[in-house]
């Protein structure tokens, strides 16, 4: 136990250090250097997780459906972060007919994976 | 804003109330059929059977070139080779249906009030053969598919016709399959209805869906993505399976009551089977 404590530490800070003796920062891949931000975007992105893609326009995105409106200019329409993040967790709150998935509600991505997801939403 | 409006007008009409209300048949028909002529304006009545091409022309230039050589035409000779086949006890096919099997198949599903079950096409053709001593066919494609393909062939023109008998097992049936259209199921919480009543044209991703009306004409289906031919429940299974909700077996009762109130619901539209598809 002990053990394998202390070999991840070995391993986080030999990630930290060749992190900043890194010339380029792209050589660092980690998702730990990726920004909230951009782990928000690939979780909206990714087909098995968001897939907002499948009924949004979501910033540059390709091929976006039109089933929902676009998401753009979230910060006035959406003042109340709370109520962007209960639209995500759970659509069915403020229409229980909306095809939109329940994302938080049924499970589909975890709570801190949501948190993400409204961080890059509402920088569009 | 307008968008949604419809949308609410139509749920109230037809998904928010399907169980409290017990609408007769001939109603909900007339208002799913309404729902699409005032959706679709410019699409002529009898032009949905051909699905997402009766809204989209972009892609229906495409699909009227793959219709000039069909990729099924194979499909529907096997079909027809395997039909005229006899089995070992020397009896055909022909011998199990009303008029050999020829330009039956606007007549399926069909309430049978002697087993008390919705029977389709295929699901008799495997009767057939167990009848005659033979091993049944799988479900979802290969031999059946192609002799279902050939039987809708020889019914391409014939107007659908099925009948919801004034029977009780007849009207469960046909609430079963109607509860399973407006159902939200799976993990993504959708129903039939969310994708091919209230968002037709619209797009999922780059694929635009089709309306629910005029549904059932062309199966059994040559898809390019399955590389060959499937029955309708086949695609029940992937549409179900999309959601992430478990599907249902091919000829289960569950898919034969959905494609007995999805078939009643296009009554009045000619088969046009097999077709092709993305
Ligand atoms: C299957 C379709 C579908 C998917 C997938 C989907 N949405 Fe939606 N979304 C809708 C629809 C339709 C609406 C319109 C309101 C309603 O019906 O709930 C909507 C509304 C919204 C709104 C409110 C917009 C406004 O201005 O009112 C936000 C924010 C939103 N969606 C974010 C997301 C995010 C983030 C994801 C992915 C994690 C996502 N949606 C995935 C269909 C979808
Ligand atoms: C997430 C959206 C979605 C849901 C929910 C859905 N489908 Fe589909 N369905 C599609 C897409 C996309 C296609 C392919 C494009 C098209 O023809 O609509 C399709 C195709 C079909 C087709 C073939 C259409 C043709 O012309 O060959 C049938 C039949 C069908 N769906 C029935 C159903 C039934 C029945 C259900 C419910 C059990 C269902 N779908 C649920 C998205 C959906």
């Amino acid at each position: 136990m002990r053990q394998s404590a202390s070999m991840i530490s070995t391993v986080a800070s030999a990630a930290v250090l060749m992190g900043t003796l890194a010339i380029m920062p792209a050589t660092t891949s980690a998702a730990e250097e990726m920004t909230v931000i951009e782990q928000g975007k690939e979780l909206a992105y990714d087909r098995k997780l968001g897939n907002c893609l499948a009924c949004h326009q979501v910033g540059e995105g390709s091929l976006p459906g039109n089933i929902g409106p676009p998401l753009v200019a979230m910060k006035a329409r959406f003042p109340d972060r709370a109520k962007l993040r209960a639209q995500i967790w759970d659509s069915t709150a403020s229409n229980p007919n909306s095809i939109m998935p329940p994302f938080g509600k049924y499970k589909i991505v975890s709570e801190d994976d949501i948190d993400k997801i409204v961080e890059y939403i509402y920088t569009l | 804003m307008k968008k949604l409006l419809t949308i609410t007008t139509a749920l109230a009409l037809l998904g928010a109330v399907p169980y409290s209300v017990q609408a007769s048949p001939e109603s909900d028909q007339k208002t799913f059929r309404e729902h699409f002529y005032k959706r679709f304006p410019d699409t002529s009545k009898d032009d949905f059977v051909n699905g997402v091409y009766s809204i989209d022309s972009a892609s229906r230039e495409q699909w009227e070139e793959i219709e000039e050589f069909p990729p099924y035409e194979l499909n529907i000779e096997k079909g027809k080779s395997l039909f005229n086949t006899p089995f070992k006890n020397g009896k055909t096919y022909a011998s199990c249906f009303e008029n050999d099997g020829i330009g039956i198949a606007q007549n399926y599903p069909y309430y049978d009030t002697k087993s008390g079950q919705v029977k389709t096409l295929e699901l008799e053709i495997n009767e057939c053969r167990t009848a005659n001593g033979e091993e049944p066919l799988k479900y979802a494609k290969g031999a059946l598919a192609d002799i279902s393909a050939y039987m809708h062939y020889t019914s391409r023109g014939n107007v659908i016709d099925v009948e919801i008998p004034n029977d009780p097992g007849a009207q469960a049936a046909y609430e079963s399959g109607k509860r399973h259209f407006f159902a939200k199921r799976g993990q993504l919480n959708m129903s039939c209805a969310d994708c091919h009543v209230y968002n037709p044209g619209n797009k999922v991703r780059a694929d635009i869906l089709s309306p629910a009306l005029g549904h059932v004409s062309h199966f059994p289906v040559y898809r390019s993505k399955w590389g060959g031919l499937g029955t309708l429940h086949r695609r029940y299974g992937g549409c179900n399976k999309q959601v992430r909700s478990k599907p249902f077996k091919p000829q289960s009762e569950e898919y034969r009551n959905l494609q007995y109130f999805h078939s009643y619901m296009s009554n009045g539209l000619e088969m046009n089977g097999p077709g092709a598809r993305k």
